[in-house]
């Protein structure tokens, strides 16, 4: 099979993400999870390990597995360790014949249980160098529990834990950097993606991701209507401007190797990711121009960094 | 084994799976979530290029695709989110108000 | 053969000749010697488990619940603090009904921390849903983990194992053991062959679902059935070890009960000095006994009550303090598996030991005195009390 991508072939496979889930309607989550797992090759098997979050309680309340492929869920802090688990057993499986064929192992998480509570059991399964794939879902709060601030948490963002007050513009510290976190780990590949256009970055990344050997790590935009405030059909645009305003670029780190693949025509006014969203509403009020002026100089910063760091 | 459509409210615990395991993939496709919808799309097939950019945008894999062409909906699983007609770069998805397509 | 262990390495000898599929390795005192002796049988290939060396107990647990789901052998050992950590999972473990096994090394919970011996960290598990078998010495503490993967394993139990043993009283003293042979050992446990796991060809299996009311009641009237049938297990299993080893075992074992009036209910070592006591009485020509609880979860209680049946008086030994200001777990238990007798023993309990504290054999000497005491007058005075904490009053 050609290594081109091709969005009329790899929709056309099986899928590996059923309808039916109970996810909202226009979930950015479901995106993602069905665009991951579309890279799986057709003949091999996988096993998905779940963090406790939206994804989990949608895609397997009892007895509806939205999966084809088998799932596990134990806890909303150690899905990398779960993916661990079942890593080692493949491998101890495999060694005593009891197993056969390929099966690849792939962690979905929310920012909540991978920036945040699942932080260490991610670092841990990092180092140790299992042939894993964990996938963090980033929506930018808790969702599950009904949108409380993360550490992805963007600052300035309103969420129920860093509500808008008079003494209060939102949440007060910036995002935390978590794919550069997981760059320091030294593991194989790690790449920052979205659903865009034809899905060729997002799909690519996580071809790559799940066919390297050894720990990979994917950070995936996972816009979330009810949290982020904007209208369920404008799922696509909004990860767009994501990405044309440089707040969610879109790169790789192979083997030490930073490479951006997306570099945007024209980068766009931050304002323009923020002012379709509910959650940054309070930003366009007079006399909060200082805070689109601090936010669009915290983007530009980490962009021109990155642009060192790539060399582009 | 016990099958995930013999499981139902009023199954006893003797004929439930121990630890709430389930033996088959994807059964979530059983479960009707057509129900949700408040707006519909509506696909018009000569309007389509084909193009399948609306696929993978669908959180509810519920856009089927057969032998290179995109099919009707699946209405029992589309929650009427309307993603696809945005991403359609053609007329060929529009929107109707209500749960069904008329 | 017998051989000179520590508690510790007769555990661990036991994984090796098992040799699972899958570790969760992490240390803690006193249970650290297990991941380590391990290491070295991983290390010189005397093994070929998966040793998975990771940055927690919590994620040690976690390895071995999905390692079992995806249809491996796993084990962990861990103790206290470690065990406390584990504790979500721990639920979660049993609830999936997989059936690891996990070598407790009991020691006391913090705070504050204290690294010698009680059960407050197992006694804290005792609701997870694992069942739980106690060691005296160290020949019960390998025996218990052999016997234990047959016990949980079977399909009509599938639930996970934890054998305890006494922090340092039992891992780290050297006390000489019989030891099977391996092929034995490894006749005995089986091949692990679960119906459904992750890693099947024939089809997927989907693990730890969303389980809305109206199945999560019946899910847990499946794990209770479960740990009931249990009881049946781990007996059947003591008969097939018996006739490999030529130990016996119980739920628990009474100790001079025949014709006991006096007697103690207790875990574990505190077994060895509470028999010279009993010894020393029977002397005496006072009507002595002792009941020790190999079987804590699932509890013996009818058996217990009939075991009790015609005693007259009751000293249970708590060495956790359950802070119920009703008495300790091990209590709560053995009083409740009394109500139903038409004739009950008057019942105390004396909570002792507590990180480590030490119990001598004149202790017991008092308590039987004030158990005679309670059956000779009928006045139970108070029912729960502490002993061996410096006082200003009589603590027993």
């Amino acid at each position: 099979m050609s290594n081109v991508y091709n969005l009329k072939r790899e929709v056309e496979k099986p899928v590996r993400f059923t309808g039916g889930h109970r996810l909202c309607a226009g979930c950015g989550a479901g995106v993602v999870v069905a665009g991951v797992l579309r890279a799986l090759d057709k003949e091999d098997r996988a096993v998905v390990v779940n963090a406790t979050s939206c994804l989990e309680v949608s895609t397997f309340m009892y007895p509806y597995t939205a999966y084809m492929d088998s799932y596990i869920h134990s806890a909303f802090e150690n899905s990398a360790a779960t993916c661990a688990g079942v890593e080692a057993a493949y491998n101890a499986l495999k060694r005593r014949g009891k197993v056969e064929g390929t099966v690849k192992f792939i962690t979905f998480a929310g920012d909540g249980g991978t920036y945040d509570i699942g932080f260490q059991s991610l670092s841990g399964a990092m180092e140790r160098g299992h042939d894993m794939v964990y996938v963090c879902y980033d929506n930018e709060a808790y969702m599950n529990t009904g949108i409380q601030r993360s550490s992805s948490t963007p600052r300035f963002a309103r969420t129920t834990t860093t509500p808008i007050g008079s003494v209060q513009p939102g949440k007060k510290q910036n995002k935390k950097d978590l794919t550069e976190i997981l760059v320091a780990h030294n593991i194989p590949y790690i790449a920052q993606t979205a659903p865009i256009g034809n899905f060729r970055d997002l799909h690519t990344k996580s071809h790559n991701a799940i066919y390297t050997e050894g720990p990979c790590f994917l950070n995936v935009l996972a816009p979330c209507p009810r949290g982020w405030d904007y209208p369920m059909a404008r799922l696509a645009q909004i990860i767009q401007l994501a990405v044309d305003t440089c707040v969610w670029p879109l790169y790789e780190v192979e083997a030490g190797v930073w490479r951006l693949t997306y570099i945007p025509k024209k980068k766009l006014p931050v304002e323009d990711f923020l002012r379709p969203q509910g959650r940054f509403r309070h930003m366009f009020q007079k006399g909060n121009e200082w805070m689109i002026e601090e936010a669009q100089a915290y983007v530009d910063q980490k962009w021109e960094r990155l642009l060192e760091r790539t060399g582009a | 084994m016990i099958y995930a459509k013999d499981i139902n409210e009023r199954t006893p615990w003797q004929d439930l799976t121990p630890g709430g395991e389930i033996y088959e993939a994807g059964t979530a496709r059983a479960f009707n979530t057509g129900t949700w919808r408040t707006d519909t799309p509506v696909f018009h097939e000569e309007a389509c290029k084909h193009c399948m950019l609306c696929i993978p945008f669908c959180p509810d894999s519920a856009i089927p695709v057969k032998d290179g062409k995109r099919l009707d909906f699946d209405y029992m699983h589309c929650k009427g989110c309307g993603i696809c007609k945005e991403v359609c770069p053609f007329p060929a998805i529009t929107m109707v108000a209500g749960g069904v397509a008329k | 053969m017998s051989s000179p262990l520590s508690g510790n390495e007769a555990v661990a000898y036991a994984m090796k000749q098992i040799n699972p599929d899958v570790m969760g390795a992490f240390p803690i005192t006193p249970s650290t010697e297990i991941p380590e002796y391990f290491a070295q049988y991983v290390a010189n290939g005397e093994v070929d488990t998966e040793y998975v060396t990771v940055e927690s107990e919590h994620s040690s647990m976690s390895v071995c619940i999905a390692a079992q789901a995806a249809g491996a052998r796993a084990i962990s050992a861990t103790s206290s603090c470690g065990l406390a950590l584990m504790y979500e999972l721990l639920y979660v473990a049993a609830s999936c009904r997989l059936p690891i096994t996990l070598a407790c090394v009991n020691r006391a919970l913090s705070g504050p921390i204290n690294i010698n011996h009680d059960y407050s960290d197992s006694m804290g598990a005792r609701d997870s849903g694992w069942i739980q078998i106690y060691a005296e010495n160290n020949q019960e503490a390998y025996d218990n983990f052999i016997m234990a993967m047959p016990v949980g394993e079977i399909p009509s139990v599938r639930l996970p194992v934890m054998t305890c043993m006494d922090g340092f009283i039992t891992s780290h003293a050297v006390e000489n053991i019989e030891l099977l042979e391996t092929d034995a050992v490894r006749r005995f446990i089986g091949e692990y062959r679960p119906e459904n796991y992750l890693l099947k060809k024939e089809n997927p299996l989907a693990v730890g679902p969303y389980d809305v009311s109206p199945y999560y009641m019946e899910h847990k009237v499946l794990e209770a059935e479960a740990m009931k049938a249990a009881k049946a297990r781990i007996l059947e299993v003591a008969a097939e070890f018996e006739k490999i080893s030529g130990r016996h075992y119980g739920l628990f074992e009474e100790y001079k009960m025949e014709d006991a009036e006096l007697v103690l209910v207790l875990i574990g070592s505190t077994a060895g000095t509470a028999k010279a006591a009993v010894d020393k009485l029977r002397e005496d020509g006072v009507k002595a006994g002792l009941v020790k609880i190999r079987v804590f979860r699932p509890f013996p209680g009818e058996e217990l009550a009939r075991a009790l049946a015609g005693t007259r008086a009751v000293a249970v030994m708590d060495k956790s303090e359950g802070f119920s200001a009703n008495g300790g777990p091990l209590f709560a238990e053995t009083r409740s598996a009394l109500y139903d007798l038409k004739e009950r023993p008057y019942t105390i309990d004396i909570v002792y030991g507590l990180g480590g504290r030490d119990i001598r054999v004149e202790d017991f000497e008092k308590i039987f005195s004030r158990l005679a005491n309670i059956a000779q007058t009928g006045e139970i005075g108070p029912v729960y009390t502490h002993m061996g904490q410096r006082s200003k009053e009589e603590t027993v």
